[in-house]
C-alpha cells in the first residue's frame, strides 16, 4: 500500500502536535505560568528569518515572549496540550453518544426513531455557536462543562449520520436473520451494525476533531471558553491580540498551530476518506 | 390546490414552527441549567436574601410558561425588556446594532457570491487541471483557518505594515458610505474568505453533479464546447442546487459575524451577544440568541422553498 506524501505530512506533523501535549511538561523549556524575560520580546524564528523589528540586537526565545513575559514557545505546547485534550475528549464524547442514538433510532425505527431525528433537527437549526453561547452564559465554565457543551452540540452531526449509515445496514440479509432468530437489540447494533458503520464513521472522526479544535479555539478566543490561568490555543490569542496594532506578530503563533493541526488532521482525513470510498468502488 | 404550493405551505409551516420550538429551546435550556438570571447577576457569594430580593424584582418567581409567553409576546410587538448590566432597552440596542451588522453581512455577501460562483464555473472548466487544484487548496487551507486567524493577517498585512484600512471598524451615522465601507473593508474581507470557499466548494459540486447527466453527455457530443455545454446546458440547471449553496452561506455569514465583530470591535449584533454573555446578562443572551436562530432558520426556510419551486419534476407533476 502506498502512503501518499499529503498523507505523510499529515501524519506527521499530527504526530508531532500530539506527542508535544502528551510530553508536554518535558518538552516545554520553561514552566506553564513562569515570566522569563521582558513583555513581547522579538522572536528568534523572525530575527533568523530577518523579520524582527529594526535593532534588535538578540532574540532569546524562539518565539519570543507574550505580553506579561512568558516564554511564547512555552504557552503554546501547554495551549496545545489544553486544546488537544479538550478536542479529543470531545470527539469522543460526540462519537459515543451520537452513534449510539443514531444506531438505537435505525435498529428501532417507529416513534423512538421519530422523537429522536426531530429532537436533533430541532437543535440542528440553530448555529451551534450561538446555542453554546447561550448555554455558556447560564452554566459555570470549566473544562469538563466546555467537554460535554462541545461533545453533545456535535453529536448531533454524528448521529445524522450514523442513523443514515445504519438505516442502510439494517436492511440487509443477514441483519434481517438476525432478528428472524430473535437477537436482543444490543446485539444486533453491537455484533452486526457496528462493525459494517465502522469505516465511515472512522472517516468522519478526522473531521469532527478539526471542528472540535476550532470551535474550542473560538470560544476561548470570545473570552468565553478556557478560563486563565489555563491556556489553550484561541486563548493565548486573544491574551496577544493587542500586540497586533503595534507590529507585535505574537497572536500569530498560537493561531498558526490551530491552523496547522487543522490542516494536517484533513490530509489524513482526505487519504482515509479515499481509501475507504475506493475500497467500496473496488467491491462493485 | 396545486402540489407545489401545497410544498411550499408545508414548508412554511414547518418553518414557523420550528421559530417557536427554537425559541422555546432556548428560553428552556436556561430554565433547565442551574443558575439563573439573578445568580448570575450576583454571582455565587450572593446571600439567599439578596437572590431572593432580586428575583422578586427581576418577576423570576413565577412560573416558566408565564414568563416565556410573555417574554415571546414581548418580541413579536418590540417590547423586549430592558438589559440587566444596563438597564438599556434591549430593543433599542438590538434596532441599532442590527442595522450595523446587516450592513457589513449586505457587502460581504455582494461580493462574496458572484465571485463564488464565477470561481466555481472555472474549476468545473477546467476540472483536474491546475486552476482547479490551486482553487480547492485555497479552500481547504481556508476552511482549516479559524476566522480570527484570517482576520490578523489581514490586519497585520494591510493596517499595521501597509496602513491601508483601519484595524477597528466602526460606521458612526453621518459617515459618507465610501468612508463607512472603508472603515469596513478588511471585516469586509475576513467574511468573503470565509464564505467563499464553502460557497465555490459546494458550486463547484453542484455544477458537477448537473455535468454528470445524460443531456450534457448529449450536448458534448454533439460539439458544443465546454463553455457552451456549461452555458447553455448545465448553468441554467445548476441554478436551483447553486441559490441553495448561496441561502445557507448567507446563514453561515450571519454566524460568522460574531467572531469577526469581536475581533473588529465593531458594534453590531455579535459584538452585543458576546458581551452579554460575559457579563451574563441573561435576558440580552436570550433574545440575541433567539433573533441569530431566527435569521439562520429564515434563510434555511427560503433555501428549501427555492429548490421547490425551481424542481421542474415538481412544476410540471404528471
Amino acid at each position: 500500500m502506498r502512503i501518499p506524501l499529503s498523507a505523510i505530512i499529515g501524519l506527521s506533523i499530527t504526530g508531532i502536535y500530539f506527542f508535544c501535549a502528551i510530553f508536554a511538561s518535558w518538552v516545554a523549556p520553561y514552566g506553564m505560568a513562569e515570566t522569563v524575560g521582558e513583555v513581547w520580546e522579538p522572536s528568534r524564528l523572525g530575527f533568523l528569518l530577518g523579520t524582527a523589528p529594526e535593532g534588535t540586537m538578540e532574540a532569546n526565545y524562539w518565539l519570543g515572549t507574550d505580553q506579561i513575559g512568558r516564554d511564547l514557545l512555552t504557552r503554546i505546547i501547554y495551549g496545545g496540550q489544553t486544546t488537544i485534550f479538550i478536542a479529543t475528549a470531545g470527539t469522543i464524547l460526540s462519537f459515543t453518544t451520537g452513534s449510539v442514538l443514531g444506531f438505537i433510532a435505525a435498529v428501532s425505527g417507529g416513534w423512538i426513531d421519530q422523537a429522536l431525528s426531530r429532537f436533533i433537527d430541532l437543535v440542528m437549526s440553530i448555529p451551534s455557536l450561538i446555542l453554546a453561547l447561550v448555554i455558556l452564559s447560564a452554566i459555570d465554565v470549566t473544562v469538563l462543562t466546555l467537554i460535554v457543551l462541545m461533545g453533545l452540540l456535535d453529536s448531533t452531526r454524528v448521529f445524522r449520520l450514523a442513523r443514515a449509515v445504519a438505516v442502510d445496514i439494517s436492511v440487509m440479509e443477514y441483519v434481517e436473520a438476525a432478528r428472524l432468530r430473535g437477537e436482543k437489540t444490543i446485539w444486533i447494533i453491537l455484533r452486526e451494525i457496528l462493525p459494517n458503520a465502522l469505516s465511515p464513521l472512522v472517516a468522519e472522526m478526522g473531521l469532527r476533531f478539526i471542528f472540535m479544535v476550532l470551535f474550542i479555539s473560538t470560544l476561548s478566543f470570545l473570552g468565553i471558553g478556557v478560563q486563565p490561568p489555563l491556556a489553550d490555543w484561541g486563548g493565548i490569542v486573544k491574551e496577544n491580540k493587542d500586540g497586533i496594532n503595534f507590529g507585535i506578530g505574537a497572536a500569530l503563533y498560537p493561531a498558526a498551530a490551530i491552523a496547522t493541526l487543522a490542516i494536517s488532521v484533513n490530509l489524513v482525513a482526505d487519504w482515509v476518506l479515499n481509501r475507504t470510498t475506493s475500497l467500496k468502488g473496488g467491491r462493485g | 390546490m396545486h402540489p407545489i404550493l401545497k410544498l411550499v405551505a408545508q414548508r412554511l409551516a414547518l418553518g414557523i414552527l420550528l421559530l417557536f420550538a427554537a425559541s422555546a429551546l432556548i428560553f428552556g435550556l436556561t430554565e433547565i441549567l442551574p443558575g439563573d438570571a439573578a445568580q448570575a447577576q450576583l454571582g455565587q457569594t450572593a446571600t439567599p436574601e439578596n437572590l431572593a430580593n432580586l428575583r422578586e424584582e427581576m418577576g423570576l418567581n413565577r412560573p416558566a410558561l408565564t414568563r416565556y409567553t410573555e417574554w415571546v409576546g414581548g418580541m413579536m410587538t418590540g417590547d423586549m425588556g430592558n438589559a440587566l448590566s444596563n438597564k438599556l432597552p434591549i430593543g433599542e440596542q438590538i434596532g441599532k446594532r442590527m442595522s450595523a451588522t446587516l450592513f457589513l453581512a449586505f457587502w460581504a455577501a455582494l461580493i462574496s457570491v458572484p465571485f463564488a460562483i464565477l470561481l466555481g464555473l472555472l474549476a468545473v472548466r477546467y476540472l483536474n487541471r491546475w486552476p482547479d487544484k490551486l482553487i480547492s487548496g485555497v479552500t481547504l487551507a481556508s476552511i482549516s483557518l479559524p476566522e480570527f486567524m484570517l482576520a490578523y493577517i489581514l490586519i497585520f498585512i494591510f493596517s499595521v505594515t501597509l496602513g491601508w484600512a483601519p484595524s477597528f471598524a466602526n460606521i458612526p451615522p453621518g459617515m459618507p458610505l465610501l468612508e463607512k465601507l472603508h472603515s469596513i473593508s478588511l471585516p469586509i474581507a475576513v467574511l468573503t474568505m470565509v464564505v467563499l470557499a464553502h460557497m465555490m466548494r459546494m458550486t463547484r459540486a453542484a455544477i458537477l453533479n448537473v455535468m454528470q447527466s445524460a443531456y450534457i453527455e448529449t450536448a458534448e457530443l454533439k460539439g458544443l464546447s465546454t463553455f457552451e455545454v456549461i452555458r447553455k446546458h448545465a448553468f441554467p440547471n445548476a441554478i436551483a442546487p447553486i441559490v441553495n449553496v448561496v441561502m445557507i452561506n448567507l446563514a453561515y455569514l450571519v454566524v460568522g459575524v460574531v467572531v469577526v465583530e469581536a475581533v473588529f470591535a465593531y458594534p453590531g449584533m455579535g459584538q452585543y451577544l458576546v458581551d452579554a454573555v460575559v457579563k451574563r446578562d441573561v435576558p440580552v443572551v436570550l433574545t440575541s440568541g433567539v433573533i441569530f436562530s431566527a435569521i439562520y432558520i429564515i434563510l434555511n426556510m427560503v433555501a428549501d422553498i427555492v429548490s421547490i419551486l425551481s424542481n421542474p419534476r415538481l412544476r410540471h407533476p404528471k
